[in-house]
């Protein structure tokens, strides 16, 4: 029989407990009451649970609408959690981030962002963008000492030191993503939440950007959160893999275990819908449905109307993240041994 | 400094501008006119400020074209003999002068409010907003001949530069509003970007953010504003004066002049009211033009 | 030999502009057979969505066909007037673009909007109209047709507007769709569902495809053939299986390998150094030259034709039967 129990804390880099994150979206006063229309609200991130360990990697993955993004930035601090806590090495980072320490915890973790295009400012030069959290967090004496160091880091990403006086606009997509994560290198931090930071590339400078990334984790020891909804590239970049549906985890593994037996129907939906390059012509169920809207989200567990295994209790109870056979779960049928 | 030259008269507006005859001409006038104002003192053949030059027995001399013309009075003279060329010159200056400063009054004020209602948002951005929506329903003209009319009031006896102070603060009073919604609107945009969330994770602080990062890039439309604004403002001055309750006789903005002119209209001396009229014309237009130029020139999709 | 459906030929398409005329598409030769699905892949730049673009007609002025010519059923579409080229497109030739949000007029119903394209190609009155436009739905599996049929673009969902763009392609039964990234836009399980259903509905209608996407795993699971894109010439054309597995073209091969695989783990990804030249910097001879690894002094002058490559056939010297460097 599988056994059933609660994930115990450890003291990992990052430790995330029922994180939770709800938006108003509800229209504006007069609106609501002219039109007699109730609140709303989003549920983006619905009690979240996780650890990362120092030196890898945790990938969240999901469609759109699942919370991944909402998740990240939580954990840089972008938004405060309505519920639940962000613990970085040990230390409950809502507190820190609002009083005078707050600083110093920001040289520790740092953020990539999915659209090269807007994630630099348009109208400074590549020194200044790379230079700002060195004079921000004044780890440079002068201006030549900013200069070595702008540099330096430039090169780690492979560019060069003359295109330190460029703008971002002269830069492709994917050297613009190089620049990016030189910046959020530049401070030395020990954690680096990458948000989609490939989706908008194409093919050959993804490829080049992820072998950076991962040449980086290798010889600085950076911890990451990577955030995809590609399957594929997850799957060369992860050691743990998370699968995120409406704000909630539904699984929870280490990588090889989560391709070689994905548990979740979700997880297995979302395997079968990856396009087959190699046409192994491996049987594919068909994909039912799509992701509901966040507004109204489905009673019970979320995943249920388009779960080919849904049954009344499915529809009712809401299903907890609980381990199993040192996989996280959260799904009746899996629990109940029906899967 | 050269950099930003050399790559400017590279990029595509200076491109658009050498191919439209129109912003060409307008850019013509309205240097003529600013140059003239600007160095008023050197160009105009007289100097009507200077009382002791004037002489009545050359008052409402015609203008150099007509018969009774004299070539010394090119545009004719007024009642107290002060040359119209001379005078318009001068006029414009002080026109130049209120338009111009009421527009950077405006700018400053209106930038600084739009940029944080636009990036507090909340309360303040609402409050903002609100006395936006009202400074907007009283017309412009009615709020500077208050404005006005309390200054003269609290300071009765002070006048010519107390009056242009006073100008000032009544057209930038409604003036600001545009720029702060305008750069409000550019400011939500570009505080959700990227760029200015990294900056966030970094720990720069939110003025520094505000100033360093999302102000050069909303300042982009309050460029254009401005310029169309500029010939507002002298029309509205111009308006003002003409009311009698903007500049005084004793330093003329062009207003000043049509309104003095008036009088002798229906007498026949039609050229003291009727320059100064075209020039306000003149400096109106070429301004708006050029700026409505500026504004398809900025735009990359009109291109 | 039946004729080609459509047959591009030497097709030149360039941008005139205040700094030179820039060269975006130079030299594209293909065909597509009736019924036949083509891949056309590239990455950005590479100048695939022009190539639609060109097809379709639609072309963002000031760019023009500066040479070549487009032949569809034998006849020359690329000098027709907009009003000949207006009847051909939807009748004959139907389009699916990447965003299905801006797709739809948001302002009448997907109804009105079905209908409307039936009956300007179609002579059928309002109520066959209505009955083929219902019937369209349920083929692309919206239920409720009915129903749905009365509501707006708005009301559905990303993946049941891409439904709804297709039907509108297959309208008046057209004999070429050309799809223009038609899943980049959707959820991954929802491109999925959509790219069966194009393929299915196509293969029942009879009509060719040309596919423009950047991702390799959509033409894998979709097309025939496939044509490999780099800065606005075709690197290669072949049968997709011999594309994938055995690549001839030194770009192609690049490609495959930086593509994370679903069945296996890898160190690091095979990157290709360097990027896509810009338009109007492309080097002359082979434009792959500067990052290839396997360039010969012959590639950095004369530029390749397609030549034979076993399935395939690529632009590449290394390929050249004479041997010649």
């Amino acid at each position: 029989m599988s056994a059933l129990r609660e994930a115990t804390p450890m003291t990992a880099l990052v430790e995330v407990r029922n994180l939770a994150k709800t938006f108003d979206v509800s229209a504006p006063w007069l609106n609501r009451v002219i039109e007699r229309r109730p609140r709303q609200w989003v549920h983006a991130v619905d009690g979240v649970s996780f650890n990362i360990e120092r030196g890898t990697t945790l990938a969240l993955v999901g469609e759109s609408g699942c919370g991944k993004s909402t998740v990240a930035r939580l954990l840089v601090g972008l938004h405060k959690p309505t519920a639940g806590e962000v613990r970085f090495d040990g230390q409950g980072i809502a507190h820190t981030l609002a009083g005078p320490q707050a600083l110093a915890l920001r040289r520790r973790m740092q953020m990539i962002f999915q659209d090269p295009y807007a994630s630099l400012n348009p109208r400074w030069k590549v020194r200044d963008i790379v230079g700002e959290p060195l004079s921000e967090h004044r780890l440079v004496r002068d201006e030549s000492e900013l200069k070595d160091r702008v540099v330096e880091l430039l090169r780690s990403v492979g560019l060069v030191a003359a295109d330190m006086d460029k703008f971002a606009h002269q830069f492709s997509g994917g050297q613009r993503q190089r620049v990016s994560i030189a910046r959020a290198l530049a401070t030395q931090p020990e954690f680096l939440v990458c948000d989609e930071p490939t989706s908008a590339l194409d093919v050959s400078v993804q490829a080049q950007v992820l072998n950076i990334m991962k040449e980086l984790q290798r010889s600085r020891g950076l911890t990451y959160l990577f955030i995809s909804h590609n399957l594929a590239v997850v799957r060369h970049v992860s050691d743990r893999v998370g699968v995120m549906y409406l704000g909630c985890l539904v699984e929870l593994a280490d990588k090889a275990t989560l391709f070689a037996q994905p548990r979740h129907p979700y997880t297995r939906m979302l395997l079968d819908a990856i396009p087959d390059i190699a046409m192994s012509g491996r049987s594919r169920t068909p994909v039912q449905g799509e992701v509901p809207n966040p507004l109204s989200p489905p009673t019970g567990c979320s995943f249920h109307p388009r779960c080919p295994h849904a049954n009344e209790r499915c529809r009712q109870e809401r299903p907890a993240l609980l381990e199993i056979q040192g996989v996280r779960v959260a799904c009746h049928a899996v629990q109940e041994g029906r899967l | 400094m050269s950099g930003a030259l050399t790559r400017f008269l590279d990029g595509d507006v200076w491109h658009c501008f050498k191919r439209s005859p129109l912003a060409m001409a307008s850019a013509l006038v309205a240097f003529i006119c600013v140059f003239c104002a600007a160095f008023a003192g050197l160009v105009a053949p007289h100097n009507p400020t200077d009382l002791a030059s004037l002489e009545l027995a050359d008052a409402l001399v015609p203008p150099a074209w007509l018969p009774e013309g004299q070539a010394k009075y090119l545009l004719g003279t007024d009642a107290q003999g002060r040359d119209i060329l001379s005078a318009l010159m001068y006029g414009t200056r002080i026109s130049l002068l209120v338009g111009m400063a009421s527009v950077l009054v405006s700018m400053v004020v209106g930038v600084g409010l739009g940029l944080v209602a636009g990036f507090v948002g909340g309360r303040t951005d609402a409050f903002i907003m609100r006395v936006c929506d009202v400074m907007l329903s009283f017309p412009a003209i009615l709020v500077a001949l208050l404005v006005d009319g309390v200054g003269r009031a609290l300071f009765p006896t002070a006048h010519d530069t107390l009056a242009f102070v006073v100008l000032i603060v009544a057209i930038s009073l409604t003036g600001w509003v545009q720029y702060a919604r305008t750069v409000r609107g550019s400011t939500l945009v570009e505080r959700n970007k990227e760029y200015v969330l990294a900056a966030r994770v970094i720990g720069v602080t939110p003025l520094r953010i505000m100033r360093r990062h999302v102000l050069p890039n909303v300042l982009g439309p309050v460029t254009v504003l401005a310029t169309i604004q500029v010939a507002s403002a002298i029309l509205i001055e111009a308006t003002l004066s003409f009311l009698g309750v903007g500049m005084p006789v004793t330093s003329p903005s062009l207003g000043t002049l049509i309104r003095v002119g008036n009088d002798f209209l229906l007498s026949g001396e039609w050229w003291i009211t009727i320059f100064p009229g075209a020039v306000l014309v003149m400096i109106a237009l070429s301004v708006n033009l050029l700026g409505d130029w500026l504004r398809d020139a900025l735009n990359p999709r009109l291109r | 030999m039946t004729q080609a459906l459509l047959e591009v030929k030497n097709l030149r398409v360039e941008f005139p502009s205040r700094h030179g005329t820039v060269l975006a598409l130079d030299d594209i030769s293909f065909s597509i057979q009736p019924g036949e699905i083509l891949g056309v892949v590239g990455e950005s730049g590479a100048g695939k969505s022009l190539t639609g673009a060109a097809i379709i007609g639609l072309l963002d002025p000031p760019g023009r066909v500066a040479a070549g010519e487009i032949r569809f059923e034998g006849r020359r579409i690329d000098n027709l007037s907009y009003e000949e080229m207006r009847k051909l497109r939807g009748r004959h030739i139907g389009a699916i673009f990447q965003d299905p949000l801006t797709s739809l007029n948001p302002l009448y119903t997907v109804g009105r909007q079905l209908t409307e394209t039936i009956r300007t190609h179609l002579p059928l009155s309002a109520a066959q109209a209505r009955e083929r436009a219902i019937a369209l739905l349920q083929e692309t599996g919206i239920s409720a047709a009915a129903q749905r049929f009365d509501q707006y673009p708005h009301q559905f969902s990303g993946g049941m507007r891409q439904r709804v763009v297709i039907a509108l392609a297959l309208a008046a039964n057209p004999k070429l769709i050309v799809a223009d990234e038609p899943t980049t836009a959707l959820d991954v399980s929802v491109q999925a569902q959509i790219i069966s259903l194009l393929k299915r509905l196509c293969k029942e209608h009879g009509a060719a495809v040309m596919l423009i996407t950047h991702d390799m795993g959509v033409i894998a699971e979709t097309c025939d053939r496939v044509a490999v894109m780099y800065a606005g010439r075709v690197a290669e054309i072949g049968p997709v299986q011999a594309m994938i597995h055995a690549p001839a073209h030194p770009y192609t091969v690049g490609l495959m390998g930086a593509i994370p695989a679903m069945n296996e783990d890898r160190e690091s990804l095979l990157q290709i150094d360097g990027a896509m030249p810009r338009l109007n910097a492309i080097p002359s001879g082979c434009a792959f030259n500067p990052r290839c690894p396997h360039v010969m002094p012959r590639c950095r002058n004369e530029r390749p034709e397609l030549l034979g490559a076993g399935p395939t056939r690529a632009a590449c010297w290394l390929h050249d039967a004479s041997g010649a460097t």
